[in-house]
């Protein structure tokens, strides 16, 4: 099988970012990315999402090794201060390079 | 008592017990968007039978409620405690905007009594929402909030609550009472049971917020005691002058001793992301509130009737 290695951005954080935070990831050169509903706890509290504006989400982007790393330098310039973020890359292998 | 507001004590009993009791999502969007569009609907529908000329004097006169509230709760809190700038100016927007929960339990508070209010008090509520939370922003980052302003206006104006009371404002005028009798069952028939229920999850969360309040106890429960009555004293007195009905008093009181916990914790989260979010939603859902729906509309109706001398 002939694939290629890319990067896989999570981001876990507050659902009231989610609007700045597409915009932001799709002008930084992601191709695309997918937004599911999260919940769970940590330094900032539970986060239940039981409550539309209390709410996490998880936003996961396949990316090249340089966006990776433009995309989490300037999460961490703007956000980590200020709001409940978490954020995380991983190697992945992926069959449509082009894609991605 | 009005029985909606044993459904409010329910969640909270629920959610100090930590029951499993939980609202779904879906069902929670679609109670809080009844409630908005029931709302506008019936402003809209009064409004269709007025003359609109004088209701731009009005609005001016709320308008200005929006931005003194805030600006008064603002240097209060920065007067008598040492909270941080951001703080002082996250709670001055909560509590400059307002509750549409609230205000719905001051009509169903009304309609028990069958006390008629103006139809302009659903625009009122629009008018309230939004000043406010810019008051606030401005006190917190000054005028040069910078690139957060789109978002922020895109919060704001384009929100849920504005685009469901202003559309159902609108499609009420436009249709009348005769044209939207077809969907007075969905809406108006319903509005208490839809209220309930609305405020059986409010309760749910409100017990989660009273849980959280820990650090700045004092605070949060001064701010949530404090600035309801002064603030909807002078709703009803602008009310007076403005010339509503003793019903209409009392709402616009209501309105402004309400405080917001929808809009304006989304656009103060966006705007100013310094300011502590729980410090602010606490007050306002876990103190200000249950205050509210006990103590204060109640008590509104009592101050207005003796500004409109009816005698109760």
């Amino acid at each position: 099988m002939d694939t290629t290695r890319r990067k896989l951005l999570t981001i876990i954080t507050e659902a009231v970012l989610e609007p700045r935070l597409i915009d932001l990831v799709k002008k930084m050169g992601a191709s695309g990315y997918t937004v599911t509903e999260a919940r769970g706890s940590g330094s900032r509290g539970v986060r239940s999402a039981g409550w539309t504006h209390n709410g996490n989400i998880r936003l996961e982007l396949i990316c090249s090794d340089d966006v990776a790393v433009k995309i989490s330098e300037h999460l961490k310039a703007h956000f980590y201060a200020d709001y409940a973020m978490v954020s995380f890359v991983m190697d992945v292998s992926v069959l449509r390079a082009d894609k991605f | 008592m009005d029985p909606v507001i044993w459904f409010f004590l329910l969640g909270v009993f629920a959610g100090l017990m930590r029951s499993d009791l939980r609202l779904p999502k879906a069902v929670y969007e679609l109670l809080s968007m009844l409630l908005l569009l029931t709302i506008g609907l019936k402003g809209g529908i009064e409004l269709s039978q007025q003359p609109l000329g004088r209701l731009v004097p009005q609005v001016l006169a709320v308008a200005a409620i929006g931005l003194v509230v805030p600006l008064a709760v603002f240097a209060a809190i920065r007067a008598l405690s040492s909270v941080e700038r951001a703080d002082a100016a996250s709670l001055a927007a909560h509590y400059g905007s307002v509750s549409v929960a609230t205000y719905a339990v001051g009509v169903s508070f009304l309609a028990t009594r069958g006390v008629p209010f103006d139809g302009q008090l659903p625009l009122f509520l629009v008018v309230l929402e939004v000043p406010a939370i810019m008051v606030g922003i401005v006190l917190a980052r000054g005028l040069s909030a910078g690139s957060s302003w789109s978002a922020v206006a895109r919060e704001l104006l384009f929100g849920k609550s504005i685009v469901l009371l202003l559309g159902g404002l609108i499609i009420g005028a436009l249709t009348g009472p005769h044209g939207i009798a077809p969907l007075a069952p969905l809406f108006f028939d319903l509005f208490k049971g839809v209220l309930a229920l609305f405020l059986l999850e409010l309760g749910l969360i409100a017990a989660g917020q009273t849980r959280a309040l820990r650090r700045r106890a004092v605070l949060v429960v001064a701010t949530g005691l404090l600035t309801p009555v002064p603030a909807a004293t002078l709703g009803i007195a602008i009310g007076y002058w403005i010339g509503l009905n003793l019903g209409g008093m009392t709402l616009l009181g209501v309105l402004a001793g309400s405080a917001s916990y929808i809009a304006a914790p989304a656009a103060i989260r966006i705007a100013v992301p310094d300011a502590n979010p729980s410090l602010s939603l606490s007050a306002s859902l876990g103190i200000t509130f249950p205050f509210n729906i006990f103590v204060g509309v109640p008590l509104y109706f009592e101050i207005a009737s003796w500004f409109s001398g009816a005698g109760v």
